[in-house]
């Protein structure tokens, strides 16, 4: 494996088998992890962050051994990592590689922008229509509101 | 229709929107009818708004049915901090349809997707207020015998006009062309004036409502209100710019109505009143036949 011989990745130690998550942005980081729900796993789980990339300035790197996502989920962190790459290991081998795409709709993760907006203030499960998938704007299924890209908060 | 409430003007089909204003018109012909006999309709006003829960009740009431409700939330159980989930959880045990104003933006669409009964939004927030729209629809429909090729000129505040919004996003539907007519600071949000050129429809915009007053089919006037300013020198600038005269309308087209979703405060001036062009109060009798056409409909009597 060429990617064996790079010294970032020796950074954390190979899986045998599970997903490698690359090209994730330092600062979305955290998101990705609490999107993924991986702070609630018991699956090894190895990361980095702050590591130099030619094309993402910091980057970060997520390897979790054991676990293979459905595309459904892991479109989930096209939100704060829109250029994510997927590497799925078996046996030491990359067998796969995926990207992320921003899915059509978004449930559950984003907060609306709007002050006003009955999500803010009951326990309501926040829905999305993204009108714009790059930059990505998405359109409250409750109030209408755009929520942009800068003022994106997950949840 | 494919749902049964009606949260946003949006929701419609144009075919759902033209059944409505047939109903609303078969309702101005004969507007005492028993069609909601032994039908409950709760009026949940958890803000004021004197007007549109008036002419929601007096539509009720001719047709039979009785109201429930309140008008304002300090008369009600919210303030003893109760959600909005509670409160139309208990209200389905004791109406057929909620008509719900709220100023939480989406407030209607929640309340719709919990409710077991049809929710007609009143007004959520500055979002949405769909039976003004239809009833905007209905006086322009009658006025002008169609809703095609209109010009509407529009004026006051555009920016945060609810009611001019959502005019235009139906108006959008007939191949409509629009003047607007406002102060620099009030002017159309850039995000509808791109809805109406990706439709390729035509605008002109403009601060001088005498420019274009002779071109229009429809004046829908709105009010210019002093807090929208943050500079309140710019407000007495502009204060008596956007207000209608009568001896502004001399020139304009024979069948031209004038329209104010109301209250009005002094833009328009009462000598306005008087002539047949004026319509804001005949607009305000249509509400009531719309809204028997919408509650009617979406219980499924009509």
């Amino acid at each position: 494996m060429k990617n064996a011989n790079d010294p970032k990745q020796l950074l954390v130690s190979a899986i045998e088998s599970g997903t490698v998550i690359d090209h994730i942005p330092a600062r979305t980081l955290f998101k990705v992890i609490k999107i993924l729900g991986l702070d609630k796993i018991n699956n090894q789980i190895t990361f980095g962050t702050n590591l130099d990339s030619k094309t993402d300035g910091k980057k970060a790197i997520i390897k979790i051994a054991g676990v293979f996502f459905e595309d459904d989920d892991i479109n989930r962190i096209a939100l704060v990592a829109p250029n994510a790459k997927l590497n799925i290991i078996r046996d030491y081998e990359v067998v796969e590689k995926r990207v992320v795409s921003v899915p059509d709709t978004i449930t559950a993760i984003a907060k609306c922008m709007n002050p006003k907006c009955i999500t803010n203030f009951e326990k309501v499960t926040t829905r999305f229509k993204v009108v714009s998938k790059k930059p990505v704007a998405l359109k409250c299924h409750y109030c209408e509101k755009i929520t942009d890209q800068e003022r994106l908060e997950i949840i | 229709m494919k749902t049964r409430s009606l949260v946003s003007i949006d929701d419609l089909t144009t075919a759902e929107i033209m059944k409505i204003l047939d109903l609303a018109a078969e309702f101005e012909k004969e507007p005492i009818q028993d069609i909601l006999r032994g039908r409950v309709v709760a009026t949940l006003f958890f803000e004021p708004s004197t007007r549109t829960r008036l002419s929601f009740e007096s539509a009720v009431n001719k047709l039979g049915g009785n109201v429930i409700g309140f008008t304002d939330s300090s008369s009600s159980s919210v303030t003893k901090g109760e959600t909005l989930n509670d409160t139309i959880r208990t209200v389905n045990n004791y109406a057929d349809l909620i008509v719900m104003r709220h100023p939480i933006e989406g407030s209607a669409r929640y309340a719709s997707e919990i409710s077991t009964v049809p929710v007609i939004n009143a007004g959520d927030g500055a979002n949405q207020h769909p039976t003004q729209t239809l009833l905007d629809l209905y006086s322009i429909l009658k006025t002008q015998g169609t809703l095609d090729k209109l010009n509407i000129c529009m004026v006051g505040d555009l920016k945060y006009g609810r009611t001019v919004h959502s005019l235009l996003m139906a108006m959008s539907r007939w191949k409509t062309s629009f003047n607007f007519v406002a102060p620099e600071e009030l002017m159309m949000p850039d995000e509808y004036k791109l809805y109406l050129r990706n439709l390729g429809l035509t605008y002109y915009e403009t601060s001088n409502l005498t420019e274009v007053i002779n071109m229009a089919d429809i004046i829908y006037m709105t009010r210019v209100q002093r807090e929208r300013f943050s500079d309140p020198m710019e407000y007495e600038k502009v204060k008596n710019a956007y207000v209608l005269h009568e001896n502004m309308l001399g020139e304009t087209k024979q069948g031209m109505k004038i329209l104010h979703p109301l209250p009005r405060v002094n833009e328009i001036n009462t000598d306005v009143d008087a002539n047949t062009k004026a319509y804001y109060f005949e607009q305000a009798l249509n509400g009531v036949f719309t809204r028997q056409a919408i509650i009617t409909t979406l219980l499924g009597l009509k």
